[in-house]
């Protein structure tokens, strides 16, 4: 099966050759940073973690989002998303392995990794968030393995597999609560200290995955003779609203408990990525961006004929991944540092390195998942 | 042959997971020979180690940085003289930003720019110690929240995690500063290795040879004092008993050691 891989046409070697160079250099970049030190990235004292942390962050989200097909078609037998399940797998099959790879750049002794598991510590959440993490990756392992070579072979997939993909359910979410108890479980640091970000991950999440696999469903099926159907996209249209609808009406929740219980630690966060604060304000056009995409997506979601439309539908579902990523993967990690908890603002943007090395690590991802996609792909053509 | 792809890939891979692990043992050896017998008579030994510092004596020194300059020779802190890399253990922060909740418009001028000395709370619930991955920050039985700079894989979680700003990483290779500045490093305590996080150790290598911490020796301005709080007979506990005394961030229930005179 996986020799499949090795078979594609100028277009396929073109992409994944591109990909290789990206990762080749930001390869050239890690060795620069890993003989002098994370002192290259833009990450200070008073800023420890930054853009590796919170591109982790936000493709823990991408990750656990493939339980949005999965829970439809196993628990609901919503047959419409039999032919993309195997999508949402490899995906987050991809988005585990860059999760992996962001946090091994971002430590400071990288070799030293091993000592989470010579030392087990139950009562660290990072800890978990490593258990989590691997198992959530053997599960789609496996699965994704067992049941497409079932379908290459035109015969059912073993019994064995139905508790294991049951088991992958609960697992996804999991994986987003912990990531976001290493954060909301920090009395020190009042931006994350709330109960609702966990839920608000979750949320985020079950937006900016399914909007990512409508946009690569449109993708493949360019590329490929393969296509899951039309129905399949809408369903993960209205999923896409009502968990977009979700995520900004838990940032409101926050919102409101901050302002109107007007506690100044909590205020000044947010003050810090709307408005600016002591006259820092980095983020404050990024995050506007992000408040104005997703306003116009939510827009084009909910009236339902904008969604039915696909191409609307696939500007609709860019804004909600961009406005999300923003949100995720540039404003919630480095806010909960800015203000530091002395009070003073300490900025943080990435530097140039620190995006080439992050930018490998996504081309990591993304060649493994077209490599994948290349394999399902040609098995689903055949049979076709 | 004897051996299949998997096989050999298995092999390999337990292999570059040995070599891995192995690094990890490389620990410093003391340059100081001491014997154990010499070392348990000598050592200052508590239940609960704390300090009180007074705000207002310190003040009256007028930017002295003695215990500071003390504390950082000691210990092979290098000065970056960059607030992006920097690494301090105990240092100068205005009266506003370490007790930033209590500070308020009417406060007087002076006051409110007042240096007050902050360094590691060796707090008795230390969310460092709580969140660590491999317990490479420990509470030890004295109560010191201590760094076992050999397990620290460099997360920075414990930063994240301490309410006080108290922990530094080392962004940098530290031994490079002392070449390049041609500084001496103190043979009798390590330096650091890049991409580990330290902090403020109370001293815990100079009580094991019956010292006090070196900031404290270092003050004349009998500003500092350090002591077992569980001894009722003991210094700290009757200055904490007679005089008005305020910890950095209570709320949080960190149950902070470091105990401020005003």
């Amino acid at each position: 099966m996986l020799e499949k891989a090795f078979y594609g046409d100028k277009k396929y070697w073109a992409w994944l050759s591109f990909l290789a160079l990206v990762i080749f250099v930001g390869l050239l970049f890690y060795l620069r940073q890993f003989n002098e030190g994370l002192t290259i990235t833009g990450l200070k004292r008073d800023v420890t973690w930054g853009f590796y942390i919170a591109q982790f962050t936000f493709l823990v989200g991408v990750a656990a989002s493939a339980v949005m097909v999965v829970l439809p078609y196993y628990l609901h037998n919503y047959k419409a998303f039999g032919k993309i399940t195997i999508l949402g797998e490899f995906v987050a099959i991809g988005s585990v392995l860059m999760c992996m790879l962001f946090i091994f750049v971002d430590m400071g002794q990288p070799f030293r990794i091993v000592n989470v598991f010579r030392y087990p510590t139950f009562n660290s959440l990072m800890f978990w968030d490593t258990v989590a993490l691997g198992g959530y990756l053997l599960l789609n392992i496996v699965i994704s393995r067992v049941t497409l070579s079932s379908e290459r072979k035109g015969i059912a997939p073993p019994g064995w597999i139905k508790p294991i993909i049951i088991i992958s359910i609960p697992w996804a979410i999991s994986i987003h609560t912990v990531t976001a108890f290493l954060y909301s479980g920090l009395a020190a640091r009042s931006f994350w200290l709330t109960a609702v970000l966990a839920p608000r991950f979750l949320a985020s999440a079950f937006a900016s995955g399914p909007a990512l696999l409508i946009l690569i469903v449109y993708i493949v099926r360019k590329v490929s003779k393969f296509d899951p159907g039309k129905d399949a996209v809408q369903k993960l249209a209205v999923i896409v609203t009502y968990a977009m609808s979700m995520n900004i009406f838990l940032i409101l929740m926050e919102i409101f408990t901050a302002f109107y219980g007007n506690i100044p630690e909590h205020m000044r966060h947010f003050q810090y990525l709307f408005v600016g604060l002591d006259g820092y304000n980095t983020l404050v056009p990024w995050m506007w961006t992000s408040v104005i995409l997703a306003v116009v997506s939510l827009i084009l979601l909910i009236n339902p004929k904008t969604r039915r439309n696909e191409t609307v539908l696939g500007f609709a579902c860019f804004f909600v991944f961009l406005s999300i990523w923003i949100d995720k993967g540039l404003g919630m990690v480095v806010t909960g540092f800015v203000p530091n908890p002395l009070g003073k603002v300490i900025e943080y943007w990435p530097t140039f390195p620190e995006i080439m090395i992050s930018l490998g690590v996504y081309a990591i991802g993304i060649f493994l998942i077209t490599v994948f996609y290349k394999i399902a792909l040609s098995v689903r053509e055949r049979i076709a | 042959m004897g051996i299949d792809r998997r096989g050999f890939i298995r092999i390999a891979g337990l292999t570059a997971f040995g070599a891995m692990s192995n690094s990890v043992f490389d620990h410093a050896v003391a340059s100081e020979e001491i014997t154990e017998e010499g070392l348990v008579a000598a050592s200052l030994k508590a239940h609960r180690w704390a300090m009180v510092i007074d705000i207002k004596k310190c003040q009256e020194q007028h930017g002295c940085t003695k215990c500071i300059d003390a504390c950082h020779t000691v210990h092979n802190v290098p000065d970056y003289e960059n607030p992006k890399d920097e690494i301090k253990w105990i240092w100068h922060e205005t009266y506003e930003h370490t007790f930033h909740e209590q500070e308020h418009e009417h406060l007087p001028e002076h006051l409110r720019h007042l240096p007050v000395l902050v360094l590691c709370n060796h707090c008795d619930n230390p969310p460092c110690v709580r969140v660590c991955p491999t317990k490479a920050t420990f509470q030890r039985n004295d109560g010191i929240v201590a760094m076992d700079m050999h397990r620290c894989i460099g997360c920075r979680y414990c930063v994240a995690a301490c309410p006080y700003g108290s922990r530094s990483f080392n962004w940098r290779e530290p031994k490079r500063w002392f070449e390049e500045n041609d500084v001496d490093i103190n043979k009798s305590f390590p330096t650091r290795t890049r991409g580990v996080v330290e902090k403020c150790n109370f001293c815990a290598e100079r009580l094991v040879k019956g010292q006090i911490p070196a900031c404290v020796e270092a003050c004349e301005a009998n500003a500092m004092f350090f002591g077992d709080l569980d001894d009722p007979d003991s210094e700290v506990r009757e200055i904490l008993s007679s005089r008005f005394s305020i910890r950095r961030k209570p709320n949080l229930g960190t149950l902070p050691q470091i105990y401020y005179l005003l």
